[in-house]
């Protein structure tokens, strides 16, 4: 029944045959995941925003669960670049795994770092920059909240980087207005838009009577910003209609997708689901191509916008 | 003498759909016995299972995970798999309200398991609440090894105590600490622990519990110059490797300390490699710690 619906998605100059991917910081580099399923089945593996040297991460609690969501401080904990060449990008190569690798820099010198260090490495269908992670050390100066620092890094990363590689830049939704921001990382030469990282929160504990978190606060994510996120690329797609878009935030099931495929993302990224569900990708993807399928549509680019149709307006 | 460090390779875990044979009181604490196809054969003592809760659609995401208490594989409906639930939050009071064939979603074996010493040294096993859940299982493979097994259980009362009748069957001994005097004697486990081992020899202390508890038993090991292997309970997020919520700082076999995963790389650990005093810290010399002290209050 499914496979009557042609599911590749287009990012950019990429085409993926799924248009579900994992979501980074959800997936570890993929290797975990594949215990579960088979990770080349799947659009890609985003990985793990990785950094240019080793990263502990923050103390622990580094978690609470919240009401369809949970709140991390992970701090983008990692191996650093090198390892994560010399270990995971080899073995996702060798797995024949589509790899989007995600990049977080605490400067823009570090982002283009990050991005010479990756230029002649095979295997890399696109890079994702994330200039939105709420756990860094200086909250108030996440690049995604400033039109020009986005666009510095985005520039940045974009001179270091091989005009094959589509770049795909990883919003914050802790904006007043996403399209801005969106705009100038277009400007700056993103080839397309990640949307959206998780919104800061924070919960206090009531034994304690301390916040939960030993970061204090973090970034939420789950169902429960599902609108949040649905909204946000909704307005994206109106003010850049020609703008490649990987969806994320909250999805957990194919009908979840298929709401970020409608508002006009080319393909999702599912996150944390993968927590309470190892094989959530693979079954998200099989339930979206029946979704599709069921509303009459042959080929999932067909369905991509389609929310933004006049009413009354058919396939 | 000195066990094998992860002599067994890790078994894949899988996810399969459970079916609740019985939950029963024990104490302050529910024992939850359902039947998870594949699992019960693939258990190892120290391994756990990340249970789904909330039933679908559910507002709480996050599996809870469970020390596996005990394992039957000629169970007439395949294999079964026993854990030992503190009911306490929402999840696991869903958890134990659950009836009999009721499906539970569950993925199971996870974690590296207790190693076992290859010589029949003689073994101290201590369980701190019902974080003796997995020492019942541990002690009959030690024992199948020809191993004197002495158990130790400690509790803050008699009713967070779990185990006491199922211990005395299968130890050569069974010592009873609790906070309060309410059973055993008054006091902590380690206020017991040297006698025991005095007594009969012990040359490798398992553990499961609470943390301070832990690194207490890793202490008493280190300063007697035997081994002991700690089962960790951190707060995990999916159990499987990929949220990096569980960590804690452990040495490797290089001397570095890493923010390691207790589902992955643990629950059990060897106590000396464990930097208990640092537990819920980044430890300044901390592969990849921040370099400058944090002033701004925001770690």
């Amino acid at each position: 029944m499914s496979n009557v619906v042609d599911m590749r998605a287009d990012l950019a100059s990429v085409t993926l045959p799924s248009p579900v991917l994992t979501a980074s910081g959800c997936a570890a580099a993929g290797r975990e995941l594949d215990k579960f399923f088979d990770v080349t089945a799947i659009g890609a593996v985003v990985t793990k925003s990785i950094m240019v040297q080793p990263r502990s991460g923050r103390a622990t609690p580094r978690m609470a669960e919240t009401p369809a969501g949970m709140l991390n401080s992970i701090g983008l904990q990692g191996p650093g670049i090198e390892e994560f060449i010399n270990k995971d990008l080899r073995w996702l190569r060798e797995r024949g795994a589509r790899t989007v690798v995600s990049i977080a820099g605490g400067s823009v010198n570090e982002f283009a770092e990050l991005a010479n260090r990756l230029r002649h490495e095979e295997g890399i269908a696109a890079l994702e920059v994330n200039i939105s992670c709420p756990n860094v050390e200086s909250r108030g100066q996440v690049f995604a909240c400033d039109p020009r620092a986005a666009s510095s890094v985005i520039h940045a990363v974009r001179r270091h980087t091989s005009a094959q590689t589509p770049i795909f830049a990883k919003l914050s939704p802790d904006v007043t207005n996403i399209a801005d921001i969106a705009q100038a990382c277009v400007t700056a030469g993103a080839d397309g838009l990640s949307m959206i990282n998780t919104t800061l929160g924070m919960v206090i504990n009531t034994d304690t009577m301390r916040p939960a978190l030993a970061g204090i606060t973090g970034g939420l994510s789950g169902p429960a910003i599902r609108p949040m996120a649905v909204r946000c690329v909704w307005q994206v797609r109106q003010a850049l209609p020609d703008v490649p878009i990987l969806g994320m935030g909250g999805i957990a099931n194919g009908l979840d997708a298929l709401q970020f495929i409608l508002a006009g993302a080319n393909a999702v990224s599912v996150g944390t689901a993968t927590f309470n569900d190892p094989s959530a990708p693979l079954r998200i993807h099989n339930e979206l191509a029946a979704a599709l399928a069921d509303r009459g549509f042959r080929r999932l680019s067909d369905a991509v916008g389609h929310a933004h149709r006049e009413e009354g307006e058919s396939l | 003498m000195v066990p094998q460090r992860f002599g067994k390779p890790e078994a894949g875990p899988i996810q399969v759909r459970g079916e609740v044979l019985a939950v029963r009181r024990s104490g302050d604490y529910h024992v939850l016995v359902f039947a998870a196809p594949g699992v019960a054969e693939a258990t190892a003592p120290g391994n756990f299972v990340a249970i789904a809760v909330g039933g679908q659609p559910t507002a709480m995401l996050l599996r809870r995970c469970f020390s596996i208490h005990r394992v039957d594989t000629a169970g007439a409906l395949g294999g079964t798999v026993e854990i030992v639930v503190d009911a306490h939050g929402p999840g696991t009071k869903w958890l134990v309200e659950r009836s009999v064939g009721d499906p539970i979603d569950v993925i199971a074996p996870l974690g590296r398991p207790f190693s076992l010493p290859k010589d029949p040294v003689p073994c101290v096993l201590v369980g701190g609440g019902y974080g003796s859940a997995p020492l019942f299982m541990l002690a009959d493979r030690l024992r199948e090894r020809g191993c004197r097994v002495d158990l130790v259980l400690g509790a803050a009362t008699e009713s967070r105590l779990f185990g006491v009748v199922d211990g005395r069957r299968r130890a050569s001994s069974l010592a009873i600490t609790t906070d309060d005097g309410s059973l055993g004697t008054k006091g902590r486990v380690t206020d017991v622990l040297d006698r025991i081992l005095d007594d009969h020899g012990g040359q490798v202390i398992y553990g499961c519990g609470p943390m301070g508890m832990l690194a207490g038993l890793a202490k008493v090991a280190r300063e007697r110059g035997i081994v002991s292997q700690c089962a960790v309970e951190e707060a995990m997020a999916c159990g499987v490797g990929v949220c990096m919520t569980c960590v804690l700082p452990v040495i490797g076999s290089d001397g570095v300390t890493r923010m390691t995963r207790s589902c992955t790389d643990g629950p059990v650990f060897f106590g000396d490699q464990v930097r208990w005093e640092s537990v819920g810290t980044v430890p300044p010399d901390c592969l990849g710690a921040p370099v400058s002290a944090p002033g701004d209050g925001q770690r």
